[in-house]
Parts: C-alpha cells; sequence; structure tokens
C-alpha cells in the first residue's frame, strides 16, 4: 500500500495527522486488516453498549441492540475465518489510531444526556459507519489478498450500508440537538 | 385475465417469479444482504417463506407497516398473504435491502 493510499485510508477514517504514517509505504497485510475491520466492529459495539446504558429512547435503544447484534456476528465471523487461515490479527497504527479515536468520541458522547445524547449517538453512527465503508470499499477490501477475507469485507461493507442508512432515518426521525450536559 | 398480467408484467421487467397457485408456498432468499427473488407474485391465501442465509438477523417489513416478519440469521420465517395488494418491503435493520410482493386476489 502506497503512502499515499495510507494517507486516504486515515482520512477516510477520520484520523487527522494520522499516527499511522509510522507504517510509511509498507503494504497492510491481511492480518493487519482483519485487525482494522475487527476493531472498527469494536468500536461500534462499545458506542452502542454507551447508548443503551444511557439512552432511554426507545429507537436509538433498538438501533443500538442491532449494532451489537450485526457487529458481534460479523466479528465472530472475522476470528473463526482468521483461526481457519491460521493467521494471528496483527495490531497495528491504523487500528491503535482508531481506537483513540474512539475514546475521544466516546468521551464526549458521555458528556451528553438525554436527546442531545441521542442525536449526538445516531449522528456520529452516520459518520462513522461513512467513514468505515468508504476504507473498506477504497482501501480494505482491494489490499485483501485472502478471498475469504476479501468476500466478509464485502458482505461487512453491505451490512455496514444498511447501518447506514438505518443511523440515516433514525438521524431524521429524532428532534433537533439541544446541546445538554451531563450534570 | 391471469395470463395477461403475468405477460405484462414479464414484458414491464417487473417480475422476479410468476404467480403461484392458489394457497402455495413461494420461498424468497436473503443472502448477500438482498432479497432473492427481489420482486414475487402470490395469490392471496398463500404462503411467504424467507430463508435467511446470511450471518445476520434480517426482517420483511412492509412500508405500509401493515406485516413484519423477522428472520434470524440461518432460519426461515414465513407468512400468510391475507390481502391483495402491492406492497413494498424491507429490512428494518438493513433497509438497503429492498423488495415487492404483489398479492393478487
Amino acid at each position: 500500500m502506497s503512502k499515499l493510499r495510507l494517507t486516504l485510508l486515515g482520512a477516510c477514517l477520520g484520523l487527522a495527522p494520522y499516527a499511522a504514517m509510522a507504517q510509511g509505504a509498507a503494504k497492510l497485510t491481511d492480518p493487519q486488516i482483519a485487525h482494522i475491520a475487527h476493531t472498527a466492529g469494536q468500536i461500534d459495539i462499545q458506542a452502542a453498549e454507551l447508548a443503551l446504558k444511557q439512552s432511554k429512547n426507545k429507537e436509538v435503544r433498538a438501533f443500538a441492540d442491532d449494532m451489537v447484534r450485526d457487529h458481534k456476528a460479523v466479528n465472530e465471523k472475522a476470528l473463526a475465518l482468521v483461526k481457519k487461515l491460521n493467521v494471528k490479527p496483527e495490531d497495528n497504527d491504523t487500528s491503535r489510531s482508531l481506537m483513540q479515536q474512539a475514546e475521544a468520541k466516546r468521551k464526549e458522547l458521555s458528556a451528553l444526556k438525554g436527546a442531545a445524547f441521542d442525536k449526538a449517538y445516531a449522528q456520529n453512527e452516520v459518520a462513522y459507519h461513512q467513514q468505515v465503508n468508504g476504507a473498506l470499499q477504497g482501501t480494505l477490501i482491494p489490499n485483501a489478498s485472502n478471498g475469504e477475507l476479501k468476500d466478509l469485507l464485502s458482505t461487512g461493507l453491505k451490512i455496514f450500508q444498511g447501518h447506514q442508512q438505518h443511523a440515516e432515518h433514525l438521524v431524521h426521525a429524532l428532534p433537533a440537538r439541544t446541546g445538554a450536559l451531563a450534570h | 385475465m391471469r395470463r395477461p398480467t403475468i405477460l405484462a408484467a414479464v414484458a414491464l421487467g417487473m417480475l422476479g417469479s410468476p404467480a403461484s397457485p392458489a394457497g402455495t408456498t413461494q420461498s424468497i432468499r436473503m443472502m448477500g444482504i438482498a432479497f432473492e427473488p427481489k420482486q414475487v407474485t402470490v395469490h392471496v391465501g398463500d404462503t411467504l417463506e424467507w430463508a435467511n442465509h446470511d450471518i445476520v438477523a434480517h426482517t420483511a417489513t412492509a412500508k405500509d407497516k401493515s406485516w413484519d416478519v423477522n428472520v434470524l440469521a440461518g432460519k426461515n420465517g414465513r407468512m400468510v398473504m391475507k390481502a391483495p395488494g402491492h406492497f413494498d418491503y424491507i429490512c428494518r435493520y438493513h433497509p438497503n435491502m429492498t423488495g415487492a410482493i404483489i398479492v393478487e386476489p
């Protein structure tokens, strides 16, 4: 993978200045791609768990339940695949950057409550899926070498495109943000 | 009028599968985050059976909210069509999955 492609992936995932630059021009390997995809799923599961903890909105909670269920299903398949292929998912600069970004977003969301949290969570779900889908489509899927990994990523992309649409509907269904902060 | 209706639908490229004999079961696969066939034509009293071949749960949900079938991953869900009409439907979890059911009297 070229340095430009890594930069684009960072941009796709919203990772400004982007620590993954440390990887330089090295091509992402399948174990690294698997780890990035798995990490992206885990991040959305954790965001959903936060929503289930903080939100009382029926639609938001239903959406969060969907995210937990689907991302767990995809991640279980991913783990089964790497086991079958006898490879170990490798931590890398991109997955580490994803986790750092997710932690910052988690803190931001945790400071909100009620309708403000609901709207911010739903908006973030739109943006996050948009970013991950862009990375899957433009970088991760084209660079995956193993056919089964490529197929799983492609299936994941279709599932996550559905999540993005679902999140967009949720954003429109929720009242505008009030900016209320948690006490 | 049934044959002309079917022929017209075929001519318009609208038909996913031909109208079934009354009281039969029409199968629809949920696979690759899509309904296959995307459009089916059945009669009142026929049963629709969705078979979920995907790794995630899906629903078959009429856009007019008149019916809703949950189908877990690897499972089947069935429904008897009780009223005629044209029903556009989606998966509530993945709204990029769309299909249509035409129920003839």
